[in-house]
């Protein structure tokens, strides 16, 4: 399993890329792998604050239901709206399929979140 | 590409004889009623699709098998089941159910005539010590005996509108002649005198066989299953599979539409409550309440407003009043629709009439709609 090394990752399998003062949320790979077939995305609209560790919006499969919480905080500046119409995305490729991009309060938060190896640690203590 | 998730082992729950196979196919397991089960394989929606349109496999050896043998054996299933068991044929099964004196559900039944004095009850595998117990003390005094004999068999169903193509390549049973909810004797994959019924809880076209429980028969007659569906584009189908076809398909589940607390006709199955064929467990109650009216009833619903509807949301009215509750809802793969059963109030459940479902505080619309939401188009009939 790969996890991109420029990503940081949260202990609820969400992944963020910071560029300068932006920061670029999905879920992981392992996350959609344990939800299964994606079929619904609810996102926060541009414009709205997202807060560090709080629930932003909400993903569910088939069989289950997932909130999605933020990795930092911030004011969310684009949503991925292809995902309304394609969640199945999200399966196929998780680490591209990007949900939300949001100007970060603070850009140094995302260096306290998980490294790739820490993550893929993390993930294999966990199962 | 996918990260496996390898449970713990699971040592405190049951196994089916399959649980290896299921493991190294790379399942995803989940515990279904104290159960060790594959919820998935390949994917649900992908399981889904190929029972509505060719063929899936599933290992249902979790569900339970009772057996009720004696001279007195009918008069004991007319007793405990709530349809008309003198009905059956040898070779023949019916839906039916175990009632408490309440006239709520102990369980639902599969209730097949083996031989003159010789019954088969399929029970769900969750409730197998409730029931056995159940049905042991409740036909204490007739002249029969009752066997738990769950652990003997290795059950798989066969399932879709092409289990019929892959059961001929496995077996000499003239499947031809096995109507819905009938079966027969004969030889499976070698195995003679195998049980071959033409049942499932899927919704679709299927068999479902019986065979024994040590691993190697089970897991051989799986690997033949496999091999003999490969043309036919067989896959093997998880737990989640089932929930999915069977809830397209208005089937209940015991511990959300039929429970110790609901009764017969708010289930909305009376049509399997024979009234008129002798006392059974249950019956005087389903009298009074029908008497009394009925201040629940089952429905189909579909969402129209953008949302998933899910197992225990509740319905509200528009002041947020609960008036009801979903028992299982879901995306439906085949439907590509959001569905539910719930529980409304009589005056609430007629076709079109639109109710709110509470999803995470909001309003979200749904209507009643006919039920089953999914039926199995009729075949042509071929002749020669």
């Amino acid at each position: 399993m790969a996890f991109p090394a420029d990503y940081r990752y949260t202990k609820e399998h969400e992944w963020i890329k910071v560029d300068g003062d932006t920061g670029t949320i999905g879920i992981t790979d392992h996350a959609q792998d344990s939800l299964g077939d994606i079929v619904f995305v609810e996102l926060p609209k541009t414009g709205s604050d997202v807060e560090a560790h709080k629930a932003f919006g909400t993903v569910e499969s088939v069989k289950a239901v997932s909130e999605l919480f933020s990795p930092v905080s911030g004011t969310v500046t684009a949503v991925n709206d292809d995902l309304a119409t394609a969640p199945e995305k999200i399966n196929s490729d998780a680490h591209g399929s990007w949900m939300i991009k949001v100007k970060l309060k603070n850009p140094a938060e995302a260096n306290s979140l998980m490294s790739a190896a820490d993550y893929e640690k993390f993930v294999a203590e966990e199962s | 590409m996918s990260s496996q998730q390898t449970h713990d082992p699971a040592s405190q729950l049951r196994k089916t004889a399959l649980n290896a196979v299921h493991r190294k196919l790379g399942a995803k397991m989940v515990d279904f009623g104290g159960w060790d089960m594959p919820v998935e394989y390949s994917g649900l929606i992908a399981e889904h699709m190929a029972v509505r349109t060719g063929v899936g496999v599933f290992d249902v050896s979790h569900m339970g098998d009772i057996l009720i043998i004696g001279k007195q054996a009918l008069a004991a299933v007319q007793h405990i089941s709530m349809n008309d068991a003198s009905k059956l044929q040898i070779g023949q099964a019916h839906y039916s159910a175990l009632l408490y004196p309440q006239g709520t559900f102990v369980d639902d039944v599969i209730v097949h005539k083996l031989g003159e004095n010789d019954y088969l009850l399929v029970i769900n595998a969750g409730t197998r010590e409730k029931d056995w117990n159940w049905v042991r003390q409740n036909v204490s005094r007739f002249n029969c005996h009752p066997k738990e004999v769950s652990d003997y068999y290795t059950q798989l169903a066969i399932q879709g509108p092409k289990a019929v193509d892959v059961m001929r390549k496995l077996t000499d049973v003239d499947l031809d002649s096995v109507k819905g909810y009938w079966f027969k004797y004969g030889t499976v994959c070698g195995i003679p005198n195998t049980m071959v019924a033409r049942t499932g809880y899927t919704g679709e076209d299927g068999f479902e066989i019986y065979v024994p429980s040590d691993e190697p028969t089970s897991e051989r007659v799986w690997n033949e299953v496999m091999e003999a569906g490969k043309e036919f584009g067989i896959i093997p189908c998880g737990l989640g599979a089932r929930n999915t076809l069977r809830l397209e398909s208005k089937m209940a589940l015991y511990g959300h539409e039929i429970s110790d607390t609901i009764n017969v006709w708010e289930a909305d199955l009376g049509r399997y409550a024979k009234m008129d064929k002798g006392d059974f467990i249950g019956r005087s109650a389903l009298e009074e309440a029908k008497a009394a009216g009925l201040k629940r009833i089952l429905v189909g619903l579909e969402m129209i407003e953008r949302g998933i509807g899910r197992d225990g949301y509740k319905i509200v009215d528009d002041a947020g009043n609960q008036i009801g509750e979903i028992t299982s809802g879901s995306p439906a793969p085949f439907l590509k629709k959001n569905i539910a059963l719930a529980y409304l109030p009589p005056a609430m459940s007629a076709i079109d009439t639109v109710v709110n479902v509470e999803i995470r505080g909001q309003k979200v619309r749904a209507k009643v709609v006919p039920t089953p939401f999914y039926k199995k188009p009729k075949k042509a009939v071929v002749s020669g």
